[in-house]
């Protein structure tokens, strides 16, 4: 098990130096895609500029707190919401297909909206994402609480549980594991809302900066600036795995 | 228990009860019991037995105050029943209702502390109701990791570490193999004989009723009345030599002669349902 896990890695890594390998071989060998794929070294020096300076620091700042607000708006609204709508089943009934729905759309075609109504600045992109996260964490919240099964209410109702160790017991620990998926996923939308909004519609932040080397062509800057952004995904998204494989095995 | 009990009265009295379940249309509507009166002693352990949907798992539901009858009341240890009574009955469903996110001992700490004990005396309970069924050596398992007996014989004991007077069995070991049901019959009278607790038992298997019960109360198809009563004077703990006993014979095609027509009625309304609906 453990040896066939260490090849496993070891084709993910080979993977990933390949496609370095091939990115490095490309840039050295000719000079014609210079503006589009500047060589990897150029890249690093970038990075090492941007970190520096103090750039990537002054725009991540504002990118983490539009972030951190529009998740915790996004977490509150949806398990509020998920929870209240499962206190009856008819509110599943009407609210649960409209939320399916509302969700389904591209909201991201409503981001010049937000722009409207709540300006350039950081609030849009924190309204935008708090909006699109909420779907699925609500969604999500119904569908571990829908997921109870009643018949360990009625048991722990014949053992003469009281309504607050009902759900103490049950319906919490019962809801968790689904409502926990919700919560994975509306992280990730709120990232890459924050980001993609900033992007549209910024006056600064990672995304803005993104947006502005691609308009200037600075293809070197633009490169390191999407680096950050795939190392910082994928060290949370270790993170997040890490936190799920405890939570299951507790 | 609350109020006092004379040897006399009976440990549970049933008296006129009928249940309607009420549809969105009249055709919806069922009668599920019609009139059904019946008195248990204390120590006694009596099987409901009948086809299914002839009520048999809605009257324990009300005996265990787990539903509320349409007319008629229910009396359990001088008191009428108005809900669960965790201190005087315990209810043992056909499927497992160990909770799947807690381990065994948790659940039966929970189950102790629902019922308002919760002193340092509850992990002496479990292990002692575990070992009586022969479990103790899974106290730390999760449900998912053991057999489907094995969490029915668990949840057997959790229904006896609460300590009630009275047993409610609603087909434990329908959702079980045969091999295994009779293991766990054996297991059932023997922990019975000693315990002395009141049990109604609720199941469809001829065998099993006649294996664990000291009377049978056969009841009819929709809607459930209470049709026949037959004894079964043999002394508890029963082995399974039991089973190989004329009497058992006996008394098990007595019980088939009285319930063929009511499994023909029940055939006949199922498929009548089958042909309306398709």
């Amino acid at each position: 098990m453990r040896r066939e896990q260490l090849l496993i890695r070891s084709i993910q890594f080979g993977l990933v130096a390949i496609l370095f390998g091939a990115w490095w071989f490309v840039t050295h060998s000719s000079q014609k895609l210079m503006l589009l794929l500047p060589r990897p070294e150029l890249v690093w020096r970038e990075m090492q500029l941007l970190w520096s300076s103090g750039r990537l620091w002054s725009a991540a700042t504002i990118t983490v707190t539009e972030i951190v607000k529009a998740y915790v708006i996004a977490v509150v609204a949806g398990i509020l919401v998920g929870f209240l709508v499962t206190r009856s089943r008819n509110l599943v009934r009407i609210f649960e297909p409209m939320l399916a729905g509302m969700f389904a759309i591209p909201l991201t075609l409503f981001f010049p909206l937000f722009v409207v109504f709540f300006g350039i600045g950081p609030d849009s992109k924190v309204a935008y994402a708090a909006t699109y996260s909420f779907f699925p964490i609500a969604l999500n919240t119904i569908a571990g609480f829908s997921s109870v099964d009643e018949l360990y209410l009625r048991a722990v109702r014949s053992m003469g549980a009281s309504s607050v160790q009902q759900f103490r017991y049950v319906y919490l620990p019962g809801a968790l594991p689904v409502t926990l998926t919700g919560l994975r996923i509306g992280f990730f939308i709120c990232i890459a809302s924050v980001l993609g909004g900033e992007t549209l519609a910024a006056a600064a932040g990672v995304g803005k900066s993104i947006a502005l080397s691609a308009e200037l062509m600075e293809t070197a800057r633009l490169y390191a600036w999407i680096a950050f952004v795939v190392l910082a995904s994928v060290m949370l998204n270790l993170l997040a795995l890490a936190a799920e494989t405890r939570s299951e095995r507790e | 228990m609350e109020g006092a009990v004379d040897a006399a009265s009976p440990m549970i009295a049933i008296d006129h009860v009928s249940m309607t379940f009420v549809g969105r249309e009249a055709s919806q509507t069922v009668v599920a019991l019609d009139d059904v009166s019946l008195k248990i002693r204390q120590g006694e352990f009596v099987c409901l037995l009948g086809p299914s949907g002839c009520g048999k798992s809605t009257l324990l539901a009300i005996i265990g105050g787990m539903l509320k009858a349409t007319a008629g009341s229910v009396i359990v240890g001088g008191t009428a029943v108005n809900g669960p009574r965790p201190n005087d009955m315990a209810y043992v469903f056909q499927e497992s209702t160990l909770l799947p996110w807690y381990t065994v001992l948790d659940n039966f700490r929970l189950a102790l502390k629902f019922q308002g004990i919760d002193d340092a005396s509850w992990r002496d309970r479990a292990m002692h109701a575990l070992s009586a069924v022969d479990m103790t050596q899974f106290a730390n398992h999760y449900p998912k990791q053991l057999s489907g007996g094995m969490k029915q014989r668990i949840n057997l004991a959790r229904g006896l570490c609460v300590g009630t007077n009275v047993l409610l069995l609603d087909e434990p070991f329908a959702a079980l193999d045969e091999q295994t049901r009779m293991v766990l019959g054996e297991d059932l009278s023997m922990l019975l004989a000693r315990t002395g607790k009141t049990i109604v038992f609720v199941t469809h298997s001829l065998a099993e009723a006649v294996f664990l019960a000291d009377r049978i109360v056969v009841m009819t198809a929709r809607p459930g009345k209470i049709k026949a009563e037959i004894n079964v004077p043999h002394p508890h703990p029963r082995s399974p030599d039991f089973m190989l006993a004329p009497e058992f014979g006996e008394i098990r095609n007595e019980l088939y002669a009285i319930l063929r027509d009511e499994i023909r009625a029940t055939v006949a309304r199922m498929r009548e349902a089958r042909d309306a609906a398709g």
